[in-house]
């Protein structure tokens, strides 16, 4: 089957939609607060913290934590490694398709 | 994995991004709105400006001395300014409520990044084309108010189209030529207007509620 090949690409952390949005939200946005994460992907807190850790061990995703006022203010950025992995991971999602037509 | 769940990966990867980066849920609706205030606007402004046509232009015209002719008192109190920013209030209003409803339904928050990134790039010439407005008519320049209105609005759009549904930016590019035709019909610029900003609007509108709000 000419299929595995590509399946080999597809990145396993990128399996999951919540983890797939965040990923595709990074890629356009320089930098996001987690609030407005939580607004955009409408996921409760416990499953977009455990999401965002996994990614930030992968090391796609970086943490900056600052202050607004007194209140906390994280945001999110995507890594070089992150933008690379996913961009191979929508590769491989294309060829998918291309090769199911 | 599947054709299917392939399909629905990259379905969520497009709505995450569009989401994220652009403010999709101005209605079509907001668009007839505006343009409906637009046309009542023009309605209740007609008189007046035909009035000050004949009145205004051919005398003011001669003069040499034109600067500072009129003072900022003197002309926002003018009726036809008051009608004008009545007419703006009303639509963004109208058009903001119905925007509003829609951001309901799809349950997206209204104020955010792309909403704000949204309202400060149309701004930007929206306030420019207003001050320079306020300087024509303090020169009496009033022929040219017209297409300063169409023109900076249109380029307003055409700023703005990159922060929403990326047809807007056609209402824009009409604007602009709408504007610029009106340049060389100097006399007119009330119905230039008009169609500019009620039955563009209006077309704007209908096809946008046509295309993504029906269903």
């Amino acid at each position: 089957m000419a299929g595995n090949v590509d399946i080999s690409n597809l990145n396993k952390i990128f399996d999951n939609r919540i983890r797939l949005g965040i990923m595709s939200v990074l890629m356009i946005n320089d930098e996001i607060s987690y609030n407005e994460l939580k607004e955009l992907l409408q996921v409760t807190d416990g499953n977009l913290a455990s999401h965002l850790k996994g990614l930030e061990e992968s090391g796609f995703v970086k943490v900056q934590k600052g202050f607004i006022g007194r209140k906390t203010n994280t945001t999110y950025s995507i890594t070089k490694a992150g933008e690379k992995a996913f961009r191979q991971h929508l590769d491989a999602l294309e060829q998918m398709i291309r090769k199911t037509k | 994995m599947s054709e299917e769940q392939t399909l629905d990966a990259l379905k969520d990867i497009r709505t995450m991004m569009e989401r994220s980066s652009r403010f999709i849920s101005l209605s079509g609706w907001s668009g007839i709105a505006a343009g409906v205030c637009a046309l009542g606007g023009a309605a209740v402004a007609y008189p007046y400006v035909k009035g000050d046509y004949q009145n205004l232009v051919p005398s003011n015209a001669a003069t040499a001395q034109m600067v500072n002719r009129h003072s900022i008192s003197g002309i926002i109190s003018h009726p036809l300014f008051l009608i004008a920013a009545c007419t703006f209030i009303a639509a963004f209003i109208t058009a903001f409520i119905f925007t509003y409803i829609k951001s309901q339904k799809e349950n997206i928050p209204i104020w955010g990044k792309t909403s704000a990134r949204l309202l400060i790039n149309g701004a930007i010439p929206l306030v420019t084309g207003g001050l320079f407005i306020i300087r024509l008519l303090q020169m009496s320049y009033f022929g040219l108010v017209a297409p300063a209105c169409l023109i900076f609005y249109g380029l307003s759009l055409l700023n703005a189209s990159k922060y929403t549904y990326r047809e807007i930016r056609w209402l824009g590019i009409a604007q602009l030529i709408l504007g610029l035709l009106s340049c060389w019909n100097i006399g007119y610029g009330i119905y230039f207007w008009t169609i500019g900003f009620g039955v563009m609007h209006i077309v704007y509108g209908a096809i946008m509620w046509w295309k993504y709000d029906r269903n």
